[in-house]
Order: C-alpha cells, then sequence, then structure tokens
C-alpha cells in the first residue's frame, strides 16, 4: 500500500503529527463511503438490500464522528470552530465566519490553542 | 483571554513564540512518563476530576423509602513552576538576538518535567497513586554496576509474562542510571543499550525525577494519564525589569492494571 496522506517525508514528521494525518485520511474515506452508500440507497429498489445497505451507512456515520472527534480532541482551535458551527440552528455561513473570527482573530492572540504547548501524548518518542 | 492572562503580558508575538518553542523544546525529552502510558485530553482547564465509575455508601438519606450513593472521583492536581525573564533579554530577542538567556525558563521546564514523572512512577503524597506504589511485585535491585542490568531487567520481564502481562515491556531509567547503561559496552563490545533492548522489545527512556528504574508493560490500559490543561506558559506580572511567567498544568493519573510495572530499586 502507498503511504500518500504523508505531504511530507514522513521521517520528517513527529508521530504526533503522522497520526494525526492517518486521522485525517480516515475521515475522508468515511465521508465517501457515506457518499457512496446515500447514492446506491437513492436507486436501490429491492427493500432488504436497501436496509442493509442503510445499516451499513450507519456504521460510516459513527466511523467519521469517532474519526471527527478523535481529530478535535487534537486540534484546539479546529474544535473552537466546530464548537461555533455544529448543532447550531440557523446560518452556518455566518456561523463559521463567527467562529472563525473569535477563534484566530479575536483579542487574544494565543486563543486558538489557549496558551498550551500542543505536547501530549509522546507515546512513539523514544529518545 | 482565558487564565493563562498571556495578553496582558509585555512579550511580543515574536517573543512569545521563542519562549513557547523553547520550552518545547525543554520539555519533550524529559517527559518520560507520557512516552509510556496511555494519555487522554487535553479536555480543559474547567476540566476537574476523572471518573472512576465507582460509589461510596451514604448512611444518612433524605427521607425514607429511598437510599443513596455517593460517585468517588479522581480530582486533578495542578502543578505550576514560576520563573522570571529579564525584560532586557526579550527585547534583544525582538531585534534579533539569537541567544537570548532562557534559562530560567529551562529550568523551570525540567522541574515541571521532573515532577510529572515522579507523579506518575513514585506517586504524589495525598494526591497521586503513583506505578511504584501500586506494583504487587517485590522490588528488584537494579545494584550499582550497569553491566547487572540486564538480569534484574531480565527478571521483571519474567515476572510480567507470569502474571499475563504481555508486551512490548518498556524500562524507564533514573537520570543517573540511564548515563551508565549509555556508556557501557559489555565483554566484546557490545552496547548495553541495544542487549536490554532486545530484552524489553520495546524502549528504554531517559526519566529525569526516577529513582533506579521500572519496567512496564505498553501493551496499553493499564496506565491512564489524563490531562485537564495541557503544559502551558502564563503571565503573573511584571515590573521595569523582569517578567514573571509560569508554565502549568492540570492532571490526574490511574493505574488501573497494578501488576504491570516492576520496580527495580537503584
Amino acid at each position: 500500500m502507498g503511504f500518500d496522506q504523508y505531504h511530507e517525508p514522513p521521517d520528517e514528521l513527529p508521530p504526533a503529527t503522522r497520526t494525526f494525518a492517518r486521522l485525517c485520511a480516515s475521515l475522508t474515506e468515511e465521508a465517501e463511503a457515506i457518499g457512496w452508500y446515500e447514492q446506491r440507497l437513492a436507486v436501490e429498489t429491492d427493500p432488504e438490500a436497501a436496509a442493509v445497505m442503510r445499516d451499513a451507512q450507519g456504521e460510516e456515520f459513527k466511523h467519521f464522528s469517532m474519526d471527527l472527534e478523535c481529530l478535535l480532541r487534537r486540534a484546539p482551535a479546529w474544535r473552537e470552530i466546530a464548537q461555533g458551527v455544529l448543532f447550531r440552528p440557523g446560518d452556518i455561513v455566518e456561523h463559521g465566519e463567527a467562529a472563525e473570527a473569535e477563534a484566530l482573530e479575536g483579542d487574544d492572540p494565543d486563543a486558538p490553542l489557549q496558551g498550551s504547548l500542543g505536547i501530549g501524548s509522546l507515546k512513539g518518542a523514544f529518545r | 483571554m482565558n487564565h493563562l492572562l498571556r495578553s496582558h503580558a509585555p512579550i511580543s508575538d515574536a517573543s512569545w513564540k521563542l519562549l513557547d518553542d523553547e520550552a518545547s523544546e525543554r520539555l519533550t525529552p524529559a517527559l518520560a512518563a507520557r512516552k509510556l502510558v496511555d494519555f487522554s485530553g487535553p479536555r480543559g482547564w474547567e476540566h476537574s476530576a476523572t471518573n472512576l465509575g465507582r460509589t461510596a455508601p451514604l448512611t444518612a438519606v433524605p427521607c425514607d423509602g429511598v437510599a443513596g450513593l455517593q460517585r468517588r472521583v479522581l480530582p486533578l492536581v495542578e502543578v505550576r513552576a514560576d520563573f522570571e525573564i529579564s525584560r532586557a533579554e526579550l527585547r534583544d530577542a525582538d531585534r534579533g538576538a539569537v541567544d537570548p538567556d532562557l534559562e530560567a525558563l529551562d529550568k523551570a521546564a525540567h522541574q515541571i518535567a521532573v515532577a510529572e514523572n515522579i507523579s506518575v512512577f513514585h506517586g504524589w503524597h495525598g494526591a497521586i497513586t503513583g506505578i511504584e506504589e501500586c506494583s504487587p511485585h517485590e522490588r528488584m535491585s537494579l545494584g550499582e554496576v550497569a553491566d547487572t542490568y540486564p538480569r534484574p531487567v531480565a527478571g521483571a520481564v519474567e515476572r510480567l509474562l507470569h502474571n499475563g502481562i504481555s508486551g512490548p515491556y518498556a524500562l524507564a531509567l533514573g537520570g543517573e542510571q540511564y548515563q551508565r547503561v549509555v556508556e557501557t559496552a559489555e565483554h566484546g563490545g557490545y552496547p548495553l543499550l541495544e542487549h536490554l533492548r532486545k530484552i524489553l522489545e520495546g524502549p528504554i527512556v531517559w526519566a529525569p525525577g526516577v529513582k533506579g528504574a521500572i519496567v512496564l508493560s505498553m501493551r496499553g490500559g493499564d496506565f491512564l494519564f489524563e490531562s485537564g490543561q495541557d503544559l502551558a506558559l502564563g503571565y503573573d506580572s511584571h515590573d521595569s525589569q523582569v517578567v514573571r511567567l509560569y508554565l502549568e498544568e492540570s492532571f490526574s493519573f490511574l493505574v488501573a492494571t497494578p501488576e504491570a510495572a516492576v520496580v527495580l530499586a537503584p
């Protein structure tokens, strides 16, 4: 298999970044699968087959959600913006612009990371 | 602005980056516990306790006909290391000086890393139960001479296997013991470090603050570190000469499988 989820030479990337990239690749794959099942369900006329596909798509919803939560826990700025956008009624674009402005362009220059050094887990960094 | 009050500090964006980078660079090699135990979080400064899923009985109840239990939780601890940086040094750094004096920050970073290591591996009286305090295995002696280390390390691995604890296994070595290992070659010139790695089938880490050494399983699920506020630089106060800053974190630590580690006394 290839390792094309890495945009930079893997040997130069810290373990946490490699894990982050793998999670991003996984998120993409789950989103693609959701889209494929949506198309299949739109054309499938056999109720039994459609039920199986609907169940399979539910699995992909779960996988996508777990990948996303895992990524958001590791990216405080992303999490902060997501909190301003997700599960809110109203204008999505307005929420997005407001959340971005608050997280990235606010008065506090360290708001995106809330001052954290972002060290987190060092499993795999054995020096 | 959050509780770190960074925007109140008389520090430019470039100097904050310099300080953050320096802190990360100094902390990362010394944070041995994070290299070996499961890490979850960060959950934020507001996060105060880890769920244990356990309860304690309550003898008193508000009225007849009901029973009560109280949830038990593991409170997070806060650790903070204060230090001062010369404002003149920061001004020079803003001018492009490449050798600002950040020794006080380096020392604080080392101290807070040591505090984290000691808390996880040995415990923090009244606050955190460390791996050493939990391990039911009889302590083994590492000995004074590095040449003899393979025997107790192999003994510790055998003891873990005997208790059904699978690998890979890791070795956390105190500063003195780590130095002895890396400078020692066995008969025939084979590096001791490599010999120990083959026994463990896992990593050997420098763990400043650890007394002696600890062999532990890295299979996962045995040692749980929960971060509230991950390590961060905050602002306290300043005058015309210095700015007073601090490194801070909050965390809890829980041993789920006490049998998964063996302590090797110095």
